[in-house]
């Protein structure tokens, strides 16, 4: 074998795999054809380490009208409409440069769902950072906010909802998560399938660039710092803006078979999935594509990464008036090539073939890895901690512990973030950040309205991957219960570390295991997602963060609600009672570690709380609904009192009764399956009735009013004390 | 009552503005593209926001080479009402229709959210039959937001009551709290001398329904129906 080690490390294949190819091809490969190998067959599109495990995941259902496999997945929404949505990282770039890492991940996101023919309506975020004591992870975070804010607010695309989590494990590796929503008319989905023999093959949008060059296979290696100097791309989005509306325009005509953007792997696997998907071949000239700096050759033109490009395959006979569309949008296009019987993706340099192999040897023949997968002996030791060895706190600890939680990071108010994006365009948002638990956004000329979340507690996932994955799920779906929704279809992110390590393989599968069943329980099949392995830096691996995307339908938008308790509610706890400290925020502020067996998940307890909140927001019998996450009972009641700055009064003695008489189990605790709802008072007893006959545990936790809050027992506070705690927490 | 909107290259805001005139105001909106040299058969003309040309030089500063800002300014001189929204207004000030300038916020970064504006005057078609002191409430979302002109042009402003909108707490005291980018003098908008041009940060088009958290965005909009100067320029 002539090809030598540097060379294959550069590609990111192994020696067998190596020999997997020449085997296939029977022949040594071309240079181009190497390149175009290892980008395929990387993790970030050939999913050789995932792939067995994604097949777990539900991916059909009644409403689903495209899952995995196209750009982004589509759900019926009724009206001959459709919901097309993905999640996608972009981990690694944001890493090196956190603006334009986090612009251009938002930017491929949108073009997933354009590229559908669907008209982007909504942008999401799930991000994850170590402490921002650090000034370098400081850095990466208003790098990265200010660069989703920067492409998003241009491309004008609301950005509505999203989560934000901190732990020293993403030091050096922040996770960057974007997802995109949109619609579209069943009848004018478009695939990524190339048809017609003929049929020509047309580049439009930006010139290409030596930027990003091999990104999708440093995407799959280890340490981000090192391995993505100089490959991380530049977004322009005032060109995203162009492409995307002249896309949409043309893809009107009737004269475009297929479209896909380009995005990792560029050319390579943008002609190799449209080749692949239609059992076509495509045949391509590089002389033809235009490029922004000279010398380029062919092996960097198929591996450029530069953005804001779309793949269009178009019919003879109407490539005059496509291209007349995109010359009206001042974008330039190229014909580079053709649509071939042959089932090859072959390019050409000046007529010179320097690439032959057939499509599905990129896509079918991508060997896959099923490993070994180990519980770390840390993680495990950390899950069996006993939280009760820990001593409970005295009634007068309970204020000041409330105070630290709402100004932890991972609890306080994101409206320094939130500010900073543009959620107001487009004039559908119904129900804004920071106003519920999930995002509401009506879709025009219908009664109808989608209500979208991000969601993942990765402390949960690291102590206990099964019951993590599964919360993950059951939390996004609650989220966009309690604004009266019902939960359709989700899209994931799994964010983890190498799973060439087994504790990393172990987390993996474990992960995917318990999402997958939660999926199936609560009926949210899995339409689209992306993976994101090797997430390494000098500190270890991040915590697994499978990043959920919820989306759920409201068919009477004028149904919504959101967290917000008004004076007068009385505020009552739906789910099991008790809460527990394994895995909770308080712990982990307490002890300074992730601690303790995150809580279980009783899936249909969870599908039944999350039915009776909906039923109860669609007859108009509660005025406000919030589930309790990172923080507990008493976090969450705070934080439906702070929106109209109320005090309460409450009594929370049968929830620390039910938390084995702990103080700060009750209050602190953190558990499953539950969700505070305010309700006027005159209709407490309705609520109570309809909780009891669904078989779910009811409970009057007091009653909103006043400036203070003051809980039986404990004390009281003024809601603007604990307000001022809560809004600067990250400022 | 035929309203354009005008779409440049990076535009954004060109959808809601349609959309506020269509399911707002319920009348007859006409996109207009800026290549075109003529505005067609409209009786009053919205620029709308966005990035136009990706705010790339400075916000407005391409924008207004755009072949269509010859017929804006014919119509503009003809005495039609011509409201800038956000970006709108930075062209229209590049565009030497609107005095003053669109600077960088002062907290440096984009701000989005619900503000409170005071009308200054209802001599404008934006304003008519408005009373002074009326406060709106309206959403803002921009990085470039802070209004500024020098000492001598903003006296004329306020002599020749071409101060429009001024930022306020919801009682109409106008203060720094309520200041959102560092504006001059908390102007929110400002109008040519003649009155028929008005620019404003706050985007109206994005408060035509309740549902969206208020529209009060269609008193400024709606105004125009009823104003006699659209009558009038015709």
């Amino acid at each position: 074998m002539s090809v030598s080690d540097t060379t294959l490390r550069e590609v990111a294949l192994s020696r067998s795999e190596y020999d997997q190819v020449v085997v296939l091809l029977g022949r040594e490969p071309t240079p181009v054809e190497l390149g175009m190998f290892g980008a395929m067959w990387s993790e970030h599109c050939g999913y050789k380490n995932s792939r067995p495990l994604l097949k777990l995941f539900p991916t059909s259902g009644e409403r689903v009208l495209q899952g995995p496999g196209e750009n982004a997945g589509a759900v019926d929404i009724g009206d001959g409409l459709a919901v097309v949505f993905k999640i996608e990282s972009h981990n690694h770039p944001s890493a090196v440069e956190p603006y334009e890492g986090a612009a251009t991940g938002v930017g491929g996101i949108v073009r997933d769902i354009f590229t559908m023919g669907a008209r982007p309506i909504a942008l999401l975020n799930s991000l994850r950072f170590g402490p921002l004591e650090r000034p370098r992870n400081r850095y990466l975070f208003q790098g990265v906010v200010g660069g989703i804010g920067g492409y998003g607010n241009c491309l004008g695309i609301p950005t509505v909802a999203g989560d934000i989590f901190f732990d020293p494990a993403y030091n050096g590796n922040p996770l960057v998560n974007a997802m995109c929503v949109g619609i579209v008319q069943h009848d004018a989905i478009m695939k990524a399938r190339a048809s017609g023999i003929g049929n020509l093959v047309v580049l439009v949008g930006a010139d290409t660039g030596r930027d990003g060059i091999h990104g999708a296979t440093f995407a799959s290696v280890e340490n981000p710092e090192e391995s993505h100097r100089g490959v991380v791309q530049v977004g322009n989005p005032f060109l995203e803006k162009l492409l995307l509306e002249a896309c949409l325009e043309v893809l009107q005509t009737e004269h475009v078979v297929a479209m896909q953007d380009l995005g990792a792997a560029g050319l390579t696997s943008s002609t190799v999935e449209c080749a692949s998907r239609g059992n076509v071949g495509i045949e391509i000239d590089v002389q033809y594509v235009s490029r922004r700096e000279q010398g380029m050759n062919a092996y960097e033109i198929m591996l450029s990464e530069s953005q804001e490009r779309m793949l269009v395959i178009v019919r003879e006979d109407g490539l005059d008036e496509v291209r007349a569309i995109f010359s009206r949008w001042d974008l330039h296009s190229d014909v580079i090539g053709r649509v071939t019987g042959d089932g090859h993706v072959r390019v050409l340099d000046h007529g010179v073939v320097v690439a032959d192999v057939p499509a599905a040897y990129f896509v079918d023949a991508c060997p896959t890895y099923v490993r070994d997968g180990i519980e770390s002996p840390e993680a495990r030791s950390a899950r069996l901690y006993d939280c009760n060895s820990v001593p409970d706190i005295a009634a007068s600890e309970v204020i000041p512990w409330l105070r630290r939680l709402l100004a932890s990071p991972n609890i306080c108010s994101r409206e320094p973030v939130v500010r900073t994006y543009d959620h107001t365009i487009l004039s559908n948002t119904i129900l804004a950040p920071l106003e519920g638990d999930a995002a509401v956004v009506r879709i025009k000329g219908t009664t109808k309205a989608l209500a979208l979340k991000t969601d993942c507690n990765p402390r949960y996932v690291y102590l206990d991957p099964f019951q993590g994955g599964k919360y993950a799920v059951a939390e996004a779906a609650r989220n966009v219960s309690c604004t009266g929704a019902t939960p359709l279809a989700l899209t994931n992110c799994l964010n983890f570390g190498s799973p060439e390590k087994p504790a990393g393989y172990f987390q993996l599968r474990e992960a995917v295991r318990g999402m997958a069943e939660a999926a199936r329980v609560l009926n949210t099949p899995v339409v689209s997602g992306n993976v994101s392995l090797f997430n390494e830096s000098e500190n270890g691996s991040i915590l697994p963060t499978p990043t959920v995307g919820m989306v759920g339908i409201l068919d009477d938008a004028s149904k919504r609600v959101g967290l917000a308790a008004n004076a007068g509610d009385a505020l009552l706890l739906l789910g099991p009672p008790a809460g527990a400290l394994g895995a909770s925020e308080y712990l982990a502020l307490r002890l300074g570690a992730n601690l303790g067996a995150p809580p279980p998940v009783d899936l249909d307890v969870e599908a039944r709380v999350q039915a009776l909140v909906r039923n109860l927001i669609q007859q108009g019998l509660v005025t406000a609904a919030h589930d309790t996450s990172e923080g507990g009972l008493l976090v969450a009641i705070v934080e439906m009192l702070i929106p109209q700055r109320v005090g309460a009064t409450l009594d929370l003695d049968a929830v620390i009764a039910a938390s084995l008489g702990r103080v700060d189990g009750g209050l602190f605790g953190e558990s499953a399956s539950r969700i505070i709802v305010a309700t006027p008072y005159s209709q407490r007893d309705v609520v109570e009735r309809l909780a009891a006959s669904a078989g779910i545990p009811v409970l009057t936790l007091g009653v909103v009013g006043g400036s203070q809050v003051h809980i039986a027992g404990v004390g009281e506070v003024e809601i603007s004390d604990l307000c001022e705690s809560w809004s600067n927490g990250l400022r | 009552m035929r309203i354009g909107v005008v779409t440049f290259p990076g535009s954004n805001g060109d959808h809601d503005a349609l959309a506020a005139v269509e399911l707002g105001l319920h009348q007859e909106a006409i996109a207009i593209w800026h290549k075109d040299h003529e505005l067609g058969d409209v009786d009053a003309l919205l620029v709308p926001g966005g990035f136009s040309w990706g705010d790339y030089l400075r916000a407005g500063a391409i924008a207004r080479f755009a072949p269509v800002m010859d017929a804006v300014i014919e119509f503009a001189e003809a005495g039609y009402p011509v409201l800038g929204i956000c970006n709108g207004f930075q062209i229209l000030t590049e565009a030497g229709l609107l005095p003053g300038a669109l600077l960088k916020n002062s907290g440096l970064t984009f701000s989005c959210r619900w503000v409170h504006v005071r009308v200054e005057t209802d001599r404008t078609p934006f304003t008519h039959g408005i009373d002074p002191g009326t406060v709106l409430r309206l959403p803002i979302a921009h990085g470039q937001g802070r209004y500024f002109a020098p000492p001598e042009i903003v006296s004329d402003l306020e002599k020749n009551d071409q101060i429009i909108f001024r930022y306020t707490d919801r009682h109409g005291v106008e203060n720094d709290d309520a200041n959102p980018n560092g504006s001059l003098r908390n102007i929110a908008g400002v109008s040519n001398r003649a009155g028929n041009v008005v620019g404003l940060m706050p985007h109206p088009e994005r408060a035509y329904d309740a549902a969206l958290g208020g529209d009060d965005g269609l008193q400024i909009l709606g105004a125009m129906l009823r104003s006699r100067m659209a009558v009038a320029a015709k």
